[in-house]
């Protein structure tokens, strides 16, 4: 069995709650007391129909105020893949939220109000979506029954958006015409739209590619944790745990230890007790190597030939998630792979709009939820790729020093 | 083991296969970040599971950390034998914090209006604090209950111990960030995104041990509130409370007052597993009168400090 793991996105009261419920109630994911408890309360609420998204706006402040503000996980499965869903909340507010959510996603489910059509808000989701690289999206013209399950406003809103899409990096994209209140195409297909041909949303997440993403080519292991036992039976014993980044490690790769420049060659890999002949993403595993090189937490195994460029200079997309702007001079914590440092902000060189993806080079910082482009000075070497070519070495967080919270999100460029 | 000769997309975990390694990797990373982390363990499936992951992420070292366990006074005998032979075989440290201590140490109130169960939240808390404890693993997953459903894999607790679930820290990609001030410490929840069905599935596959009050056994019964409750002197019968012998399991582990049984012959993980997919009804949903205070009684209890 598989894994897909998928994130709502959109603006506030688009559906996307609804939507969730909807999905999990109609594959039959739902148990009786959760239906039930969903059903009273939207009777005491005194509501015509069931609230769906009761399902799974589970805080106390979310059921009372009807939005979501935190990202609640599901879980379903059907007999070949196991999913995982993050459903974000749409309120600028919580964007932040909705990054947290979407930052794991292989899919990103776009839903969008078929009587407004795009916002700035979906806008920005979408953007965020691209720039985190989900590599699958779909977009859910979402309460075609509120506009007639009329095809013009499909057109309309598919039109729309493919032309927003075209400045965005959306490798896979699938338009659906939905309504996740009443269940049209959303496991079911709708007799209301017999002018869509295309795939229900279940049966497009059932079968939609996963895994394609991952770089089986570039070998990256960042070692997270060094296993001495310092026991009788294990005295020589010294291990490096990680979990594969990238590529395929073997037992006699040439391996160069970063920074440092060391160069070994695994001896054995280790999975719990036994030894194995490979170890891929997202694999954790226990690295051996034939010399005493010395190293340790935030080091980075790789390839001799092929083996990322440590730098101090890092040029990446950053999106902001506190009140306080991000401005040049700053200085904050950062988290890369297993590596922590500081970092000074150099320069912001642009802000992103996301209604327009204009780059806005006039101004001089980046305030809450907004996305630009930053130049960052390390104390430490990060041992990164471009989040173009991984996720993982790519990405970094930025932590605020004083609150100890985390401020903002960062994909390397290159 | 794959030949060389085979193509990228065969290079793939099952999903079993990748929650473990999302699992191993919050241990190493919080064994690696944290000063003094700690295992919660209720000797209940999660914990084990827990248990068993933490063996794998370290091996062949020992758990770098202890575990620690609230005893409520109201466990269920079976589990604390499956408890002991754990520690044992795995050669960790058991820190025991007791709410029948913690009365007669006056660190709280004996009253005897409170629940057993509330009276684990100032307990585990007074713990944490009296060892130092900066991080503490637990074992609840986010399919359990919604309010869990909207928990970060690290959650912060203030000095206090309150969870701040309209303020949580955003979670990117798996870069935790585990930056605490004095007093405060780290929830970790490693196995955040398993579900009921997969902790089974693992349970079989690793062919580990868990209490035997998991699999179908004779029991003596009565019902409360629609549940199958145990006959003990621990929680005297009301009035029209009939007790009668049948055959049952347990589907969570808790206080042995307000933990509730299913009927059941299912006596093997795979005849488990059967039921469990099937079943129309949570685990805590049909077993766990805790939870049947009020619509928020986790989300409540939880801000204050429960697991
Ligand atoms: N008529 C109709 N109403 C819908 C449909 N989908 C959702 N709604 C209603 O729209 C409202 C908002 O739905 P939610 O699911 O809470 O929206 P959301 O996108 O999750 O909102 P946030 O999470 O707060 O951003 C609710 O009253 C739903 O019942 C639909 O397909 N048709
Ligand atoms: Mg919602």
């Amino acid at each position: 069995m598989d894994l897909l793991r998928f994130a709502t996105a959109g603006s506030v009261d688009d559906g996307k709650s609804t939507l969730i419920g909807r999905l999990l109630l109609d594959s039959k994911a739902i148990f009786e007391d959760q239906l039930e408890a969903v059903e009273a309360t939207s009777e005491a609420k005194g509501y015509d129909y069931t609230d769906l998204a009761l399902l799974t706006d589970g805080l106390r402040s979310e059921r009372e105020q009807g939005i979501t503000i935190d990202v609640a996980y599901r879980y379903f499965a059907t007999p070949n893949r196991k999913f995982i869903i993050a459903d974000t909340p749409g309120h600028v507010q919580y964007t932040r939220n909705m990054v947290t959510g979407a930052s794991t996603a292989d899919l990103g489910l776009v839903l969008v109000d078929a009587r407004q059509g795009l916002t700035e808000q979906s806008r920005r989701h979408a953007v965020i979506l691209s720039l985190l690289r989900v590599p699958h999206l779909v977009l859910a013209v979402n309460k075609m029954d509120l506009v007639d399950f009329d095809q013009a406003v499909y057109d309309r809103i598919y039109a729309e958006f493919t032309q927003f899409a075209t400045k965005l990096n959306v490798p896979d994209l699938e338009v659906i015409p939905i309504s996740a209140l009443q269940g049209d195409n959303v496991v079911t297909r709708s007799e209301n739209m017999p002018w869509y041909s295309g795939p229900t949303l279940m049966h497009h997440l059932e079968h939609v590619h996963v895994a394609s993403d991952r770089d089986l080519i570039d070998a990256r292991f960042p070692v997270q944790y060094v296993v001495r036992p310092k026991s009788d039976e294990f005295h020589d014993y010294r291990g490096y745990a990680g979990q594969v980044a990238g590529g395929i490690l073997k037992p006699g790769d040439e391996v160069v230890v970063l920074p440092s420049g060391m160069t070994s060659k695994i001896s054995k890999i280790d999975l719990f007790d036994k030894e194995i002949a490979e170890a891929f993403p997202p694999m954790s595993v226990t690295v051996h190597l034939e010399d005493d090189v010395d190293v340790s937490r935030g080091d980075m195994i790789a390839r001799v030939k092929n083996a990322p460029t440590p730098s101090q200079d890092i040029d990446a997309m950053v999106c902001w998630m506190t009140t306080a702007p991000l401005q040049p001079r700053q200085k904050l914590a950062i988290k890369h792979t297993t590596r922590t440092g500081r970092a000074l902000v150099k320069d912001i060189q642009y802000r992103l709009d996301v209604n327009t993806l204009h780059r806005d080079q006039a101004t001089n910082e980046l305030g809450v939820n907004e996305i630009g482009r930053v130049t960052l000075r390390t104390t430490v070497p990060l041992l990164c790729d471009p989040y173009s070519k991984n996720r993982t070495t790519g990405s970094f967080i930025l932590i605020d020093e004083a609150t100890g919270v985390t401020v903002g999100a960062g994909m390397i460029n290159g | 083991m794959q030949p060389m000769s085979q193509t990228h997309s065969d290079y793939r975990l099952s999903q079993l296969d990748q929650l473990e390694a999302e699992s191993i990797h919050i241990f190493r990373e919080v064994a690696a970040e944290f000063e003094k982390p700690v295992l919660m363990f209720s000797g209940g499936k999660d914990s084990i599971v827990m248990l068993r992951l933490a063996e794998k992420a370290f091996y062949p070292a020992k758990i770098p950390f202890s575990i620690l366990q609230v005893d409520t006074g109201l466990d269920f005998p079976e589990v604390m034998e499956t408890r002991d032979r754990w520690v044992s075989r795995l050669g960790v440290n058991l820190v025991v914090a007791s709410i029948d201590d913690a009365i007669k140490n006056g660190i709280i109130p004996d009253a005897a209006k409170i629940s057993r169960n509330r009276l684990q939240i100032p307990t585990l808390l007074n713990a944490i604090e009296e060892n130092g404890f900066t991080a503490a693993f637990g074992g609840g997953r986010r399919d359990e209950e919604k309010a869990r459903a909207k928990e970060r894999v690290y959650s912060h607790r203030d000095e206090f111990g309150q969870w701040d679930p309209k303020n949580q820290r955003p979670e990117l990609w798996n870069l935790y960030n585990g930056r605490l001030h004095e007093g405060e410490h780290m929830r970790i929840f490693p196995i955040s995104n398993w579900t009921e069905l997969d902790v089974w599935d693992y349970i079989g596959r690793e062919g580990i041990e868990i209490p035997s009050i998991y699999y179908a056994h004779q029991r003596r019964v009565f019902v409360r509130d629609g549940m199958l409750m145990s006959e003990t002197p621990l929680n005297p019968l009301r009035e029209g409370e009939v007790v009668e012998e049948r055959t049952v399991r347990f589907r969570t582990c808790g206080d042995i007052t307000l933990t509730g049984c299913v009927e059941s012959t299912a006596s093997t993980i795979a005849e488990i597993i059967e039921e469990v997919a099937v079943a129309r009804k949570t685990e805590r949903g049909a077993t766990r009168g805790d939870d049947r205070f009020s619509e928020a009684a986790m989300e409540d209890r939880k801000k204050e400090g429960y697991f």
